[in-house]
């Protein structure tokens, strides 16, 4: 059971991450008490949420090594329940399309962390996709509802595609077989968690630095270029220097963090535009107490498949 | 009758939060022991649950729903819940219109009121969802009387208003399945029966002071 803190390794790596969280968590404190203007309260909000938010990431990540691979999917699939539940709610669905929805939280959820289980890999690569992605709509149409069809179909299969079949990518990692790296996958995960988190705040800080051009300013007021590049370049150095708790050499570690952090930006940029076009700025605002979920795991929703299938296709071929 | 929480009510209450995923907000008064009439808009069977599971548990003994008598006496079950479980005051639907002169729909509606004043008691609160029938989560109907003629008869008692919110969506009228999504309960300020104020306008004042706690807003 304890089996993953005897990997001297995965301890150092993690060892890192809780000295990190202590600096940010006492820079974050000595910072609250400091703040003048509007402006910089709001930066510092923004930074203490985000902090407390990967102390949480970090229990459960804790949690998930400890009670070992059954344990990490249950873990995993129940923050896809919240975040599909905090996408459903805040996604406009008709009353017809309650059974199909129910199929999906009760169904096709389950049943995609269960084949990773189950190692049933043909099961977890397509079922979303091309199954869920055909009953998704038979189901509405059964319904014989045919008002904004295209929509409601498009909208239920988006939200398990990012809540369920994306981030489940991340907990299958430990199920991957890579010679020479048997029993160390959870590194891969943490590996996967840290360098997507680190991204997404160098990115906000660089921003905040020297962001002077936007990418999009409808959908994202703080997202630049110059925060993108400076965010991009300086978590892949970090990546990079982390080669020696991965299977890869630190070259193909640079390529693997490069990925990550490109399509974790991706995956913040979507989610973005997508709560404009809903109306809200955080998916933690409308529903407070329990919202947010979805704003912290949208780059890791879109980072993980990916970095699955690189390691999959180049490391256990 | 005994004021004790049925342990299947209790239980009841968790799965229903845990389902709803509900997020109570006192907005315009605080949890509170004194005598009062929480009314709020009715849209699915977890209504109730949701709003009674909200309240602090010793005020909680003492809340008790009114049901529709006709669908909580159909089965053994229900009535079980009913009786057994959460101390329902039933009342039978339709009584007014089934009524052949305006004598006796008097007569019956005092009868109503005066049960409910009875449930009420000294110390009881009640739950009552004064649109009469669920809806469709999209609008708030008309509210019957009922909730004008017991404020008249007991005006010491507190009339709160509350809105439940999505519920619509999680356990609509008409399905089995619940579909777990997040829903709100917003708790208004008290209201009163103005003097010489009229029954219909306060009854729109009413439903009015439910809608005004509608925190996203229809779909």
């Amino acid at each position: 059971m304890l089996q993953a803190f005897h990997d001297t390794k995965l301890l150092y790596l993690y060892g890192g991450v809780l000295l990190l969280l202590v600096t940010l968590t006492l820079t974050g404190r000595a910072l609250k008490g400091r703040r003048k203007t509007a402006a910089s309260r709001a930066t510092i909000d923004n930074l203490n949420a985000r902090i407390s938010a990967w102390w949480k990431m970090c229990a459960l990540f804790t949690a998930a090594v400890i009670v070992g691979h059954v344990g990490a999917l249950v873990l995993f699939g129940i923050i896809s329940f919240l975040a599909m539940r905090e996408y459903m709610t805040l996604v406009p669905t008709r009353p017809s399309d309650h059974l199909t929805l129910f199929w999906g939280f009760f169904v096709i959820m389950p049943l995609q962390y269960c084949s990773i289980g189950l190692h049933w890999y043909g099961v977890f690569a397509v079922m979303i996709p091309a199954l869920a992605f055909t009953f998704v709509p038979t189901s509405i149409a059964i319904e014989g509802d045919t008002a904004s069809f295209l929509e409601r179909s498009a909208k239920i299969q988006f939200g398990l595609m990012v809540c369920v079949y994306c981030l489940s990518h991340a907990p299958a990692l430990l199920l991957l077989k890579i010679p020479g790296f048997q029993g160390h996958a959870a590194r891969l995960l943490l590996y996967l968690a840290v360098v997507d988190q680190i991204s997404d705040a160098l990115q906000y800080v660089w921003g905040k630095l020297v962001g002077r051009n936007k990418i999009a300013w409808r959908v994202s007021p703080s997202r630049t270029w110059e925060g993108l590049a400076g965010g991009i370049l300086s978590a892949t150095a970090l990546g990079t220097a982390l080669w020696w708790a991965t299977p890869f050499t630190p070259l193909q570690s640079a390529g693997m963090a490069f990925t990550i952090c490109v399509f974790g930006f991706a995956g913040g940029l979507v989610m973005s535009a997508l709560k404009r076009d809903i109306g809200i700025k955080d998916f933690g605002v409308v529903v407070e107490g329990h919202g947010g979920i979805l704003d912290r795991i949208d780059s890791l929703c879109f980072a993980a498949p990916i970095f699955f299938y690189l390691v999959w296709y180049y490391f256990t071929l | 009758m005994s004021n004790g929480i049925h342990p299947f009510a209790s239980l009841l209450a968790a799965v229903a939060r845990g389902i709803s995923g509900v997020q109570v907000q006192w907005a315009g008064c605080e949890p509170d022991e004194r005598q009062r009439i929480y009314f709020a808009n009715h849209s699915s069977h977890l209504d109730f649950v949701v709003l009674w599971s909200a309240l602090p548990s010793e005020i909680r003994a003492k809340t008790r729903p009114i049901a529709a008598k006709d669908y909580w006496e159909e089965t053994p079950l229900r009535r079980y819940i009913a009786a057994n479980v959460f101390h329902a005051v039933l009342l039978e639907r339709g009584m007014m219109a089934k009524a052949r002169s305006p004598e006796e729909a008097r007569f019956v509606g005092r009868s109503l009121i005066e049960e409910m004043a009875s449930a009420l008691g000294t110390e009881n609160s009640l739950i009552l969802f004064p649109e009469g029938t669920r809806g469709t989560g999209e609008k708030v109907g008309p509210f019957r009387a009922g909730l004008f003629h017991l404020a008249l008869r007991c005006p010491k008692v507190e009339l709160v208003p509350a809105y439940l919110e999505n519920l619509n969506r999680i356990l609509p009228k008409g399905e089995f399945l619940p579909v777990p999504m997040l829903s709100l309960l917003t708790f208004g300020k008290a209201i009163q029966v103005g003097p010489k104020e009229e029954k219909d306008a306060f009854l729109e004042r009413a439903r009015e002071a439910v809608i005004s706690l509608r925190r996203i807003g229809p779909g």
